[in-house]
């Protein structure tokens, strides 16, 4: 079973889920008996989390809403444009 | 896709998350908009080239970190590493254990929240220098694998691991500074940078 230091060497690709399935089994049975580890991981989980929330917005601008659906409407009106579709 | 319609209607979805990524991206609300705007622009002309089955959503991303580096990089400095020496990975979990244990034991998301408000970390990501900032808004923020990331900004999977590692130890480092500035964390802990 890896130990503190082979456990904590792991923590980033253990999250970015870049370990084998084995190396992944072998650090969930060291983080199962030691606490110490075990909070490390707990401590980095919760701040991406807090990293990853204070980024997210579930919301857009109206004024770019607008702009979006306005490039939908000329792009198809290129496609509908002979002279343009022509050329490509 | 053979709908076009169907096709606009699905990549709107995406919106929200590009437009507050390229917020910190760009790190200005009009810039954000036309990075956004364009990479909208830039996916209905390429509708015809969408492959049934890929993944839109990192598609999508691509797309706009192309026209992210096509119309915002500006000639970037070098980041010169020996500025800043080697962080250890754990920096500041190492750091805050020491001088405020129920905070970090009981590392619940409000605590967390507690000892780094949102706009904290904004400004943490912020100082980052672009080519750390982003990787780490691809991989922490969206979610994005190595492999996605790399084919997204064009480089190799080693330079993914290398720039996310360095942007989220230096993301530590200043988050550590704000705390510190804040007054959350006393500067008796800082013992353990000069042992």
């Amino acid at each position: 079973m890896a130990d503190c230091n082979e456990t904590l060497a792991e923590i980033w690709r253990f999250f970015d889920d870049q370990l084998s399935d084995a190396a992944r089994a072998d650090i969930e049975s060291h983080l199962g008996e030691c606490t110490d580890c075990l909070q490390a991981f707990d401590f980095y989980a919760e701040l991406k989390t807090v990293v990853a929330k204070s980024v997210r917005d579930d919301t857009i601008p109206e004024s770019l809403r607008i702009k979006i659906f306005e490039c939908f409407g000329d792009v198809l009106a290129e496609d509908d444009d002979p002279e343009l579709t022509s050329g490509s | 896709m053979a709908d076009q319609n169907a096709f606009a209607r699905e990549a709107m979805q995406y919106a929200p998350q590009l437009y507050s990524t390229a917020l910190r991206m760009t790190h200005n609300a009009q810039d954000a908009e036309d990075l956004v705007q364009e990479t909208y622009l830039r996916a209905y002309r390429a509708f015809a080239g969408f492959e049934e089955g890929t993944n839109l959503r990192a598609w999508l991303f691509r797309i706009m970190t192309n026209a992210y580096i096509n119309m915002y990089r500006k000639k970037q400095r070098q980041v010169k590493e020996e500025e800043y020496g080697e962080i250890e990975d754990l920096f500041l979990y190492r750091r805050l254990r020491w001088f405020d244990t129920d905070a970090v034991a009981d590392s619940a998301e409000s605590e967390m929240l507690a000892l780094f408000p949102e706009d904290a970390v904004r400004d943490a990501l912020d100082e980052l220098p672009e080519e750390y900032r982003v990787p780490v808004l691809l991989a922490d923020v969206q979610g994005f694998s190595y492999k996605e990331i790399a084919e997204m900004l064009d480089i190799k999977m080693g330079t993914v691991m290398s720039r996310l590692h360095r942007g989220r130890t230096r993301l530590q480092l200043a988050l550590y500074d704000h705390a510190k500035a804040r007054g959350i964390v006393r500067e008796s802990s800082d013992n353990l940078e000069t042992p």
